[in-house]
């Protein structure tokens, strides 16, 4: 069996956003919230309102980088049945019914390891997801995943964080592809006020070490944090604040709700370019 | 006797990447890293400096009431009729447990550091109030991590808590126990990682914390090495501790591990029984996985989700176990037992009865191993068991599980 060169869709994506001088929004969704069939609906909902790429959530009981909502929506989905191999059909759904966006999943290490690392990559590779970040499993453990990524020709995403040292960036930069995920502050998930100030410098600090594109996530809650943030990064990550709006949404309503929400972050940047 | 840490017994094991064997390592998000490794300098420096070692021996002796006494259990081993039982007196300890020893240890390291703020989980709350008690000693803010059920089952310990000046937040996520406070415990640490020390209590989490707790712990073991000695003049022939994360077990263990001829013993909390699923018994019945920030056996499906874990005992109802443990199972140097709460509860009355010692539930547990294997030996065998803390945290539990009303 011969294989294409892999080309990445990420790479694709963050080309055309440079190009055309845009950040990307990527909405973060746990797979299988509020109902075990939602995302299918919403993914492409999250498409239409102008998501560049999606990051699909793999439940784990434990999430201990994550805030309330993400920890009640892994809770909610493990309560519906969802399991690795469920996240991993609904992503080939998706692709089935024309999604074609990058989809990037972010799951913890455990329900991975205990998939199998080698098969877990190897579907992804089938079923054409792109990319994999792992909140759990920073550069110094990541040897056998990062080598499985490399074979698949699937891209391992970092996360990187205002307290990493200029060493860890370096280590970074050795090992990372696609992106690199650049976390806003130290703490965890979840929806605040106002960007941490130092955010300017951290991203600055980042971009002398790492040539990749850089995508800004943790608290990333409104149009004014997008519009900041599009002097800074490559895109930004949005997980609770959709997750919230999606939560209170009425079950009819939550795909309208999650599309309009995109469309609402991004009214800064549609109106300022025409 | 040497109370304090001396270089010599310490183990090659961890690397340095904080491995025993393919278990341990170092599974944390991002921010932590620095905090780490900051960590990891800062306790090897200690660790050499003669005056951190003596400040540490100093407060192990006048402060915990260190050493503790090894007592021999006479009409109990008589009752039993088997090998001689010996008990390792942590109860005795300040405070009540063994949990003391540790606290001392990081907590002059987080004083040493710099970190004018402690965190800690706790299950039953005996290294809650160990952390609470060192943390108003030293002159440190603390804020301990408890899971809502724990708190209800160890009103007493949250009360003592509080006396102590420690703040007690509850964890309402996941199973309320263990599990879920060290997961809270650590959102706090990545939040407020630049000013807070994180305290964990036992052989588990993220490297150095398995080698630092077993490094702190390790003084109950060297004590009772000189201490058999001295009493019958060779070494015995099993030690026994129970495990949850398994640092009272790891604390006697370590300083034996290479005399191959002491068999080492771990109890399990196997609360209803295994085959009923309501149990604690890692080593047991888990798999090989990543929890809390390290790999070792875990309780889990077969989705990799964490399994919540039971036992008549809080300290040891955690679905986790220090990697080193998992590295002793595996290489067959200590063997691991599954006591049910029932096996655990008629032990706890037999030490009250026979000797006039109440127990806690989770030494209660080794107490339990510790007669079925003196029963099937002679009587010139000698048999220690880590007493790891004294009962009276335990009194409503006890009470409540044989229908007396207080």
């Amino acid at each position: 069996m011969s294989r294409a060169i892999p080309v990445s869709r990420l790479a694709e994506t963050f080309e055309r956003l440079r190009s055309r001088r845009e950040i990307g929004i990527i909405p973060y969704l746990t797979v299988g919230f509020p109902a075990r069939e939602s995302t299918l609906q919403i993914v492409p909902a999250l498409v239409e309102g102008g998501a560049a790429a999606i990051e699909l959530g793999i439940p784990f009981s434990d999430p201990l980088a994550d805030g309330a909502t993400i920890q009640r929506s892994s809770q909610l989905a493990l309560a519906n049945g969802v399991t690795v191999r469920f996240c991993l059909e609904t992503a080939a759904e998706l692709r089935g019914a024309g999604v074609d966006v990058p989809l990037v999943f972010m799951g913890y290490f455990n329900p991975l390891l205990q998939f199998g690392l080698e098969r877990f990559v190897s579907m992804c590779a089938e079923i054409g997801v792109d990319g994999l970040i792992v909140p759990d499993l920073p550069p110094v453990e990541s040897g056998e995943l990062a080598d499985l990524c490399r074979q698949f020709g699937r891209d391992l995403i970092f996360m990187v964080a205002p307290t990493s040292t200029d060493a860890h960036l370096e280590e970074v930069a050795r090992q990372a592809s696609g992106f690199v995920y650049c976390v806003s502050l130290t703490g965890v998930t979840g929806a605040r006020e106002r960007l941490d100030e130092g955010v300017g410098p951290f991203l600055a600090r980042v971009r002398r070490h790492l040539g990749l594109p850089l995508a800004l996530g943790f608290g990333i809650a409104r149009p004014e944090h997008v519009r900041e943030a599009a002097a800074l990064a490559d895109a930004v990550v949005v997980g609770s604040a959709l997750i919230d709006r999606i939560g209170q949404a009425a079950s009819d309503r939550q795909a309208a709700a999650a599309r309009s929400f995109i469309e609402w972050l991004r009214s800064p940047l549609t109106s300022s370019t025409g | 006797m040497t109370l304090g840490m001396s270089p010599r017994r310490i183990s090659p094991l961890p690397d340095e990447r904080g491995r025993f064997g393919q278990f341990g390592g170092i599974y944390a998000p991002v921010t932590l890293l620095p905090a780490i490794e900051e960590l990891i300098d800062a306790y090897q420096e200690a660790r050499q400096d003669p005056a951190f070692q003596a400040e540490f021996e100093r407060l192990l002796r006048h402060y915990v009431g260190r050493p503790t006494p090894l007592y021999h259990a006479a009409k109990l081993s008589r009752e039993v009729g088997g090998a001689q039982i010996l008990l390792k007196r942590e109860d005795l300890a300040h405070t009540g447990a063994h949990k003391i020893n540790n606290a001392i240890g990081q907590g002059l390291l987080a004083q040493r550091m710099g970190k004018p703020r402690v965190i800690a989980e706790t299950g039953a709350g005996q290294h809650g109030v160990a952390t609470a008690t060192v943390c108003a000693m030293l002159g440190l803010e603390c804020v301990v991590y408890m899971g809502e059920l724990d708190i209800q089952r160890q009103a007493l310990n949250v009360f003592r808590m509080k006396l102590l000046g420690a703040e007690v937040r509850p964890v309402t996520s996941g199973s309320r126990t263990l599990k879920d406070a060290m997961n809270e415990a650590i959102r706090d640490w990545v939040t407020n990682v630049r000013t807070t020390y994180y305290l964990i209590g036992s052989v588990a989490g993220m490297h150095p914390y398995p080698m630092m707790v077993r490094d702190f712990q390790s003084v109950i073991g060297r004590e009772t090495r000189q201490q058999v000695l001295d009493l019958c003049g060779r070494l015995p022939d099993a030690i026994v501790a129970c495990v949850g994360g398994g640092s009272n077990a790891m604390g006697i263990f370590h300083p034996f591990l290479e005399d191959d001829k002491v068999e080492l013993h771990g109890a399990e909390a196997a609360g209803e029984g295994i085959e009923s699923g309501r149990h604690a018994a890692t080593l047991t019945a888990g798999r090989v996985g990543v929890l809390h920030g390290s790999r070792s056996y875990v309780l889990q499906d077969e989705d990799g989700q964490i399994l919540e874990a039971h036992s008549i005992s809080a300290g040891l109802d955690y679905p986790g176990v220090g990697p080193e443990h998992s590295y002793l199972k595996e290489t067959g140097r200590a063997t691991y037992h599954p006591i049910t709460d029932r096996e655990a509860l008629e032990a706890f009355q037999l030490l009250c009865r026979t000797e006039g010692i109440i127990p806690a539930l989770e030494p209660a547990h080794a107490i339990a191993l510790a007669v079925r294997l003196a029963a099937q030996r002679r009587p010139d065998e000698i048999i220690v068991v880590n007493l790891s803390g004294r009962g009276d945290k335990d009194m409503h539990t006890v009470a409540q599980a044989v229908g007396v009303r207080l």
